[in-house]
């Protein structure tokens, strides 16, 4: 079954400093088998 | 221990109109890749006028005419519930109006690089000649000196990129730059310092005068804006305190910068809180002026909304901190929260480090707070830019650990948030929104035996600087001052040591007699 996060797949993450920050989400997507190619945690305050 | 005490607070405005528009980062960038953008013609029909950002609830709130509760009992948007004849003159501060406000970066540049015309000059300085703290203040009022001509100030503009003072639509003045190459001392720069500098000399008179302070009293000042003044060889220099301070008449400070993107009040307020509690300092003020940048930071989202660009006033704020009297509230320098290197990012661990750590210390509960100061952004700001209201998530965090730690069930999270929460009304003007706002309430609420403890909570975006990844936060407990009792207790103790090593030393010398 196709999965959301394959090895095909290339991931770019935007975290927000209030909310859930880029390095929490890259931690994550890292136990999948997809590849992180962009991550930043972006302040709108 | 013999804590530190908050004994006053001020907090200032200055509605930014036209800088709005020809300083904001999210204009001048537009104006940059999209010139003919749809944003730059609709952006002027958006903004407000002094008076209607005068009689906006949460500008009220931040100079402290209205109460963080009465933002509650009016509906939000509360842009669409103005209140009526509210007074630019607040019991923490006061909303100065932007030609006012260009007059005093006139007065607190002491290099001759701001130029007024003639006429705008005659005009500003009869307005601050009848401005209650300004007024006796000859010192202040002759540095407006007596203008130039505007041809002369067009040309700097045109031929020497000179950075244009703008109000009602009209060219007034500009600041000069300060050297032809460094960009450090470019007009751009000098702009954002000299206005950084003008709204942190505003929230130092203003602290001075509404809490009955003597200027001669104070001895260290610590400013913690998120400019960096210097030139091409210290680009971050510094001293923003001490030039602040010159200009309040503090004349017996010194003082120092503190950085640390948005946590850097709280940082301030640790150090400041240390140096009083050390000895080294009787009174410590930390202050800091706003910022130009983010004036419409999120205009984009405001004007497509049909709403009025609400980030259109630069915030500030002073804080003094001093010996312990016995009635002020107390900052407790034994409970620090601290985002270490180790920490983490997940909202979780952030929140754990930041607001249980010192609770454990203390052993208290997290419903033992009475009210936690986190990032006091106003949610009409951020709800239609899609950042939704960032008080209510971080307590939402807070409430979780809560439960968590079995202080409080599941289903009184809602309940927690309304009484231990409260409703933003700080412009999002990075520092200034971030734990600092309710100090000024917190030592009333305090004084008046409304509320027992607060904690203020300070966070930074330090990836913004591109030199760590890292996040950063401080906290601090801020408690009702229990009285002269732990004072005078202290005091005894101590009497008590120098009876015993008088009586020790004078048994000594009658050995050595005998």
């Amino acid at each position: 079954m196709m999965s959301l996060f394959d090895a095909d797949k290339k991931v770019i993450i935007i975290g927000d400093r209030d909310g859930i920050p880029g390095p929490a989400i890259e931690e994550c997507v890292k136990t999948t088998d997809a590849e992180v190619v962009f991550s930043s945690t972006e302040c709108f305050v | 221990m013999n804590y530190p005490v908050v004994k006053g607070a001020s907090y200032i405005l200055v509605h930014a109109e036209d800088m709005v528009i020809h300083n904001g980062t999210t204009q001048s960038t537009e104006r940059v890749i999209n010139p003919d953008s749809e944003y730059l013609k609709k952006l002027p029909n958006h903004l407000r006028s002094f008076d209607e950002a005068v009689n906006y609830l949460p500008n009220q709130v931040y100079i402290g005419n209205y109460k963080p509760e009465d933002l509650k009992n009016q509906q939000q948007p509360w842009y669409q519930n103005p209140l009526k004849d509210a007074d630019r003159f607040g019991k923490f501060g006061e909303m100065m109006p932007e030609d006012e406000f260009i007059g005093l970066i006139k007065i607190v540049d002491v290099f001759d690089l701001v130029k007024l015309t003639k006429e705008f000059t005659e005009e500003v300085k009869a307005k601050l000649e009848v401005h209650p703290l300004i007024k006796g203040r000859e010192d202040l009022i002759s540095r407006l000196k007596t203008g130039d001509e505007l041809s002369d100030i067009e040309k700097l503009i045109d031929e020497q990129g000179a950075e244009p003072l703008i109000t009602g639509g009209n060219t007034v003045g500009c600041v000069k730059r300060a050297h032809d190459v460094d960009e450090n001392l470019s007009a751009h720069v000098l702009f954002e310092n000299l206005v950084s500098k003008a709204s942190g000399v505003l929230a130092g008179l203003n602290l001075i005068a509404k809490n009955d302070i003597n200027p001669d009293d104070v001895e260290y000042v610590i400013e913690c804006s998120e400019e960096a003044c210097g030139d091409m060889n210290q680009r971050g220099g510094g001293n923003f305190a001490k030039a602040i301070a010159e200009m309040v008449g503090l004349k017996n400070a010194t003082g120092s910068d503190t950085r640390g993107f948005c946590a850097a009040p709280t940082h301030a307020l640790i150090v400041a809180a240390s140096l009083v509690q050390s000895g080294a300092f009787k009174n410590v003020v930390v202050l800091a002026g706003g910022s130009t940048a983010k004036l419409g930071m999120n205009g984009k989202n405001h004007v497509e909304k049909d709403m009025p660009i609400l980030e259109d006033v630069i915030g500030g704020f002073a804080v003094l901190v001093s010996e312990n009297d016995g009635v002020n509230p107390i900052l407790r320098t034994d409970l620090i929260g601290r985002h270490t290197v180790g920490t983490g990012s997940s909202p979780q661990a952030v929140m754990s480090a930041l607001v249980t750590a010192p609770l454990d210390k203390g052993n208290l509960k997290i419903t033992d707070i009475d009210k936690y100061s986190v990032e006091m952004q106003n949610p009409d700001v951020t709800k239609p830019a899609g950042a939704g209201d960032v008080p209510t998530a971080n307590y939402k965090m807070i409430g979780a650990l809560g439960v968590m730690r079995k202080d409080l069930e599941r289903a009184e999270i809602n309940d927690f948030i309304g009484k231990h929460g409260m409703e933003g009304w700080a412009p999002t003007q990075g520092h200034i929104p971030s734990g600092v706002p309710y100090l000024g309430f917190a030592r009333e609420d305090m004084l008046e035996d409304k509320i027992q403890r607060a904690m203020i909570v300070g966070k930074g975006s330090l990836f913004l600087g591109r030199m760590t990844n890292l996040f950063d936060g401080v906290s601090i407990v801020v408690e009702k001052n229990p009285g002269k009792a732990d004072e005078e207790k202290g005091v005894s103790e101590e009497e008590v040591r120098k009876l015993v090593a008088e009586a020790m030393r004078d048994f000594a010398s009658h050995l050595l007699q005998d």
